[in-house]
């Protein structure tokens, strides 16, 4: 085990997975003499030559559509869009081609290309530099979806999203890049979760709380506020936005029977929206309350002085967990 | 043996594969030539650690194009006319191989007509026709070497008989049985591309890869007038010069994107976008095969000799409709198709035939009979393809198992097992 930051722990991921796959390739604006603007690539292109770690040309379609052409050729390429906004310049590569290659040709042509998205907000940041776009890929089939919380899923999920044969789509929290953790570098793959399953990292008896990236560690730490008052809160780190893994949730819904899912993008038609459906169809006689949602207002993301309203932070999830308990909160008296 | 006779040999059934590796061979000895016609582009030295060469923009001289405003080797009418430039890369094609490039061009047509046929007799949901096309498409595929990737536009389906693509495997998509006619590994030609201009970023990418393999086969981007206006070709088009990427990009101007006239598209000549990002072009007859096999050989050439990307832009027309659901009447005048009649491709290769003595009657019935034979197969690969089964649809969307659409098909499997007859219930679920 070694103790290290967020970003540097996606290094090591990368660089193992380098070394062990000669057809691995890094593709990004910034990534290789720089190191990336959040220095995730540092040192890989000095280590593995510019053919490996490519500096690319300022056109994100450009980048994941020659990643396609390099998938089609054998490779595995891993691609790094610099921030979140910048994500759309390739929606059609990605929504069109990345996720749909395997099904058009009958399983002949695989697309094992991680597109790497450093998101969301609490830097900061101008305009486009914070956002959530997570919900417009859990809504394409062909992708897979996660997002990473802490240093050790960031190392071991980035190595198994390279190593999936299916294209992944890989949110890393940017807030939480100067993390720290630790972190076992010779973990075996095949022994550690599977990228597609979700985990309970705070148990509990009274509520269900369902988060995924940055917000995993404000969820953990609203836990341990609600026990100071008695409430039990079982957090769950759902890792996979796409597919989502129902039976962790499921198993904790019907323990508790309450449910509230928080997370930094907007709320209507989020990954929220997909998680209250769900469970409310598959559990519903189980549910003791609606499920309640914490999330990012519908709004396009704020200027950075007003950021912080718009954030889910620990008292917001507080008054969502009151919510579903039906302990006194903000909304008592409201229907709905 | 006569002429005919050793041509279908070679150009038979099964053996298409063999015909492009031949055209290949014999112009590889002309490595000087090509030397002669790279141009250097000279750019910002900025981050190389040297002097930055020159003032703002320090980028030097322009990026010439090879062979004039406009190659051509065969005049319409059917005299072969010389070019210093473009001879030496098309003095091997023997009267053997221009009648066999003659029989592919009609060959191709009848697939396109039998296609449509097919259309209008319900038995294909759409065919777009490459009436016109034949000898961009003819002349460029039968450039290629075996080893060489093809990424092409939906209307490519010459180029896809070329590389030896099975005949039912070219309708299979537009009978609506699937997306992907082909194992694009077994012909090294990837499926037919909707999106206008995706597929210049794909062959920009595996060039990239071969690059980066040390082998010296090539990618070649097919597409029209219109993708040349995407942010895809575009960016295509600059990843390419800055990596020098083994790619060369087909342009086929057939002066129509459905209803809208290239001068919409552009400017200037397609071939001089190119220059722009530094990439030397050719603009070429595209009604005339030899011309359009001479550009393509030299481009090959230059990209198998680590030059970097060629753009080729072969001047042709549509002469039929965008796709059988197109009425071309509504946009264009019927004096336009005449002016490109007197410019058919077929025709014009037929009347070189004709002056030197290969057009005999009994050349003629062979590549008839071979037509014929090519629809027959068509057709009854069309209609004789298996039918999908309802519970496809869940397949290959994912390589590994997925918990969502297990549960799906598991939900719909039970359903449509609710009825009795699975098939009979999907086919009331879609007609409702």
């Amino acid at each position: 085990m070694t103790q290290m930051t967020f970003a540097r722990a996606i290094n090591s991921g990368l660089r193992k997975s380098l070394e062990n796959d000669p057809k691995v390739i890094l593709m990004g604006e910034d990534i290789g003499t720089l190191g990336g603007v959040f220095r995730v690539t540092d040192g890989l292109q000095k280590d593995f030559g510019r053919h490996r770690v490519v500096d690319t040309p300022l056109a994100e379609s450009g980048i994941v559509g020659t990643a396609v052409g390099l998938a089609y050729r054998g490779y595995r390429p891993v691609v790094e869009i610099q921030f979140d906004g910048f994500i759309y310049a390739a929606f059609d590569q990605i929504v069109c081609q990345v996720a749909k290659m395997h099904y058009r040709t009958q399983g002949a042509v695989k697309m094992p290309i991680t597109i790497r998205v450093p998101f969301g907000g609490g830097i900061g940041s101008p305009e486009f530099h914070s956002e959530s776009p997570e919900a417009y890929f859990t809504h394409t089939s062909g992708l897979r979806v996660v997002s990473v919380s802490n240093p050790q899923d960031a190392h071991t999920m980035i190595r198994q999203a390279i190593a999936s044969d299916d294209p992944v789509l890989f949110f890393e929290p940017k807030r939480r890049y100067h993390d720290k953790g630790e972190v076992d570098e010779s973990l075996d793959l095949s022994a550690a979760l599977s990228l597609e399953k979700a985990r309970v990292v705070t148990e509990g008896r009274d509520v269900t709380l369902v988060a995924y990236g940055p917000l995993v560690k404000t969820a953990r730490d609203a836990a341990t506020a609600a026990a100071d008052e008695g409430v039990s809160v079982e957090v769950i780190d759902l890792r996979s936005l796409a597919p989502v893994d129902f039976a962790t949730l499921e198993a904790s819904v019907r323990k508790t029977g309450r449910l509230v899912i928080t997370h930094e993008a907007g709320k209507s038609g989020g990954v929220g929206a997909e998680l209250a459906a769900s469970i409310t169809e598959r559990c519903f006689h189980h549910l003791e309350a609606a499920p309640v949602r914490v999330t990012g207002f519908d709004v396009p993301y704020p200027y950075s002085k007003l950021e912080m309203h718009h954030l889910p932070g620990l008292d917001r999830i507080l008054d969502g967990v009151d919510r579903a308990l039906g302990r006194p909160n903000s909304l008592s008296g409201l229907e709905g | 043996m006569s002429i005919v006779s050793r041509v279908t040999i070679i150009r038979g059934n099964g053996a298409r594969a063999a015909g492009v590796h031949r055209d290949h061979e014999s112009w590889q000895r002309r490595s000087d030539d090509v030397r002669r016609l790279r141009t250097t582009v000279i750019t910002d030295e900025t981050g190389r650690g040297g002097a930055a060469a020159g003032g703002p923009g320090n980028s030097a001289g322009s990026t010439s194009r090879t062979g004039g405003d406009l190659v051509q080797l065969i005049t319409p009418a059917g005299e072969r006319v010389s070019h210093p430039e473009f001879d030496p890369w098309v003095q091997d094609v023997s009267d053997e191989q221009l009648c066999s490039l003659y029989e592919d061009m009609v060959v191709i047509r009848r697939i396109d007509t039998e296609a449509t046929a097919l259309q209008r007799q319900g038995e294909l949901a759409l065919w777009p026709p490459l009436l016109g096309q034949e000898a961009s498409q003819i002349g460029s595929a039968r450039a290629l070497r075996e080893d060489d990737f093809v990424f092409p536009s939906y209307r490519d389906n010459g180029v896809a008989y070329c590389r030896g693509v099975d005949l039912t495997d070219i309708v299979r998509v537009w009978r609506g049985n699937a997306f992907a006619g082909w194992d694009p590994y077994t012909v090294n030609m990837a499926t037919t591309q909707i999106v206008i201009g995706a597929q210049t970023l794909h062959a920009t990418g595996y060039a990239m890869g071969i690059q980066n393999d040390g082998a010296d086969s090539v990618a070649v981007a097919y597409f029209g007038d219109g993708a040349t206006s995407e942010g895809d070709t575009n960016e295509a088009m600059v990843f390419a010069a800055s990596f020098q990427a083994p790619v060369v990009f087909f342009c086929q101007n057939n002066h129509w994107a459905i209803s809208e006239p290239v001068r919409l598209q552009s400017h200037v000549q397609l071939a001089d976008r190119a220059s722009g990002f530094g990439i030397p072009s050719m603009r070429v007859d595209g009604n005339d095969v030899l011309a359009v096999m001479a550009a393509t050989r030299i481009a090959l050439d230059r990209a198998r000799r680590g030059s970097g990307p060629t753009f080729i832009e072969a001047v042709t027309y549509r002469m039929g409709p965008h796709t059988t659901a197109d009425d071309p009447t509504r946009y264009r005048d019927a004096n336009e198709l005449e002016d490109w009649a007197a410019k058919d491709p077929i025709a014009r290769l037929k009347s070189l035939l004709d002056r030197k003595g290969l057009f005999g009657t009994e050349f003629e019935a062979a590549v008839a009979a071979k037509a014929d034979a090519v629809a027959k197969e068509l057709r009854a690969g069309c209609i004789n393809m298996p039918e999908p089964q309802p519970l496809d649809i869940f397949k290959h969307v994912y390589s590994t198992p997925n918990s969502w659409l297990d549960r799906q098909q598991d939900h719909y499997s039970r359903y449509l097992a609710s009825f009795g007859d699975p098939a009979e219930a999907a086919s009331e679920e879609g007609a409702r």
